[in-house]
């Protein structure tokens, strides 16, 4: 941070690194290949709703936008605990193309992005199942944090709030082929009772 | 492609800057007048330097300590860790330790020299009275606050004004025993008038720079407001906690608040609040009122369409 701002007292709201998103499915290929874990062709945006009327049209255009994607796309919004909104893409099925999941996602951030709303992005994540457990919700999620432009991977012990860290370890070393991996573990953001399947 | 919903607040940085110019030209005509009177400058510097290093490697600890704050594990405060980590996330920052402290008073303050070194502490009272999008509200002020390193320049805002202090200190010794040989030197008056008009002096100069390290410190509070309402998006919850916090403190029989007045400077609300004007000059936070004006203001320019 420059002194200027120090003096000043003032943040500069952190941007959104978008770009980074379309390294995913690359990725997404060598967690089948390595760790026999496929895609649930499920996506979510998490971020934070600001106020005002602006906003609301944001989120409008948004929607419109998505609906208008057409094909198998189904779009789910939820509001979690901590009062972030997720917009869920779906595919609908497995044979879904990652490639267009992570275009719609892609779609749903520069949309909040263009109008102003960048700042308002938490993070991007997507779920994994064993290929193995075909139809099963996800057990492993990629992570996306928008304000540092990196990955990690998120692996939550069903029924109760303890990750399998050795797992999320290990997947970290996959992952780092084709993503940036986040190097400070601090910023391996929880992500408990996550909307995405 | 990208651009900030929120325009500078030039009144407030410029309000900011000059208290801070102010401050300093206060110093540099005290340090004038000590050197003019013949204090020992390097022992006043010396003995500033060490409240100075005190104060700035072990204030989180003093701060800490006195209000009996303990570090929380994620294990032991889930949801609190769970909003400081999103907080973190969306400002790109890095997650400062975060503390509990057991008391029934609403209160939150940030501490540390360094966005490493911080240190997050909430009240048991304040988690109790809250929604928890008001405490994440109140905790993206305390995360402001760290961003802004308000305690390093706090710090070194108060150090000036430490100095100053002692500068009359110096100059007070130096009208008793430059008193002293002045009268058996020359056993005139004058001499005397003249070292007391600089003992007046150098007080006027200690309370004007205590005023405008209280006055800094508004200041910050009211940017850590703004940065803290454009971090949640919702300048309006903010209002809201300011709302319970300090409605709810001045409720509160202040005898037992008076152990942390000391660190009224840190907190989110001060602890003892005076309704007079003369204390609005001293206070360390803005009113309730200005606070609110400035988050309406803001909640104003969301709703304008871009």
């Amino acid at each position: 941070m420059k002194i200027l701002d120090i003096l000043a007292g003032r943040t500069k709201p952190a941007q959104a690194d978008l770009e980074a998103l379309f390294g995913l499915p690359s990725a997404f290929i060598t967690l089948e290949a390595s760790e026999s874990l496929v895609p649930t062709g499920e996506g979510g945006v998490c971020y934070k709703p600001a106020a005002g009327q602006s906003f609301a049209q944001t989120t409008e255009e948004m929607e419109s936008l998505l609906g208008l994607g057409g094909g198998p796309i189904k779009v789910r919004e939820e509001t979690d605990q901590y009062g972030f909104h997720w917009v869920v893409i779906g595919s609908g099925s497995d044979t879904g193309d990652p490639q267009a999941l992570v275009n719609q996602v892609h779609l749903v951030n520069t949309t909040l992005q263009e109008q102003g709303f960048g700042p308002q992005l938490l993070c991007s994540v997507f779920g994994f199942r064993p290929t193995s457990a075909a139809g099963s919700p996800a057990t492993t999620y990629v992570v996306y944090l928008y304000k540092r432009g990196t990955f990690y991977p998120f692996v939550p012990l069903p029924g109760r709030e303890q990750r399998a860290v050795e797992t999320e370890l290990r997947l970290g070393i996959v992952l780092a082929e084709d993503l940036k991996i986040e190097k400070d573990k601090a910023n391996w953001m929880a992500l408990w009772g996550l909307p995405v399947h | 492609m990208s651009r900030s919903k929120f325009q500078v607040d030039h009144g407030l940085t410029a309000r900011m800057v000059s208290t801070m110019f102010l401050l300093g030209l206060v110093y540099a005509v005290a340090v004038t007048a000590a050197i003019f009177a013949g204090a020992q400058i390097e022992l006043v510097v010396a003995i500033a330097a060490i409240f100075l290093i005190v104060q700035f490697f072990f204030s989180d600890k003093i701060a800490l300590w006195s209000m009996k704050g303990e570090i929380v594990t994620p294990e032991r405060a889930p949801q609190l860790h769970a909003i400081v980590d999103r907080l973190c996330a969306l400002a790109n920052m890095p997650k400062p330790k975060v503390a509990v402290a057991q008391s029934d008073m609403p209160n939150a303050f940030a501490t540390g020299r360094s966005q490493k070194a911080a240190v997050l502490c909430v009240t048991t009272g304040i988690l109790r009275r809250l929604s928890p999008e008001e405490l994440e509200a109140v905790l993206a002020h305390e995360l402001s606050h760290v961003a802004h390193r308000d305690v390093a320049v706090m710090t070194i805002a108060s150090f000036l004004g430490i100095l100053a202090g002692l500068v009359t200190r110096m100059l007070t010794w130096g009208v008793l025993l430059g008193g002293g040989r002045g009268r058996s030197n020359q056993g005139g008056s004058p001499l005397i008038i003249v070292e007391l008009a600089a003992l007046a002096f150098a007080a006027v100069i200690y309370v004007i720079s205590f005023m405008l390290v209280r006055a800094l410190s508004r200041y910050r509070e009211l940017a850590a407001d703004r940065s803290g309402a454009i971090l949640i998006g919702q300048p309006r919850v903010l209002a809201n906690a300011l709302v319970k916090v300090t409605g709810e403190i001045g409720r509160i029989p202040t005898r037992d608040l008076r152990t942390s007045q000391a660190f009224n400077a840190f907190f989110f609300a001060p602890a003892l609040t005076n309704g007079n004007s003369i204390g609005n000059l001293f206070a360390t936070h803005p009113k309730l009122e200005v606070r609110l004006e400035q988050l309406a203001k803001l909640e104003a320019s969301m709703g304008r369409t871009a």
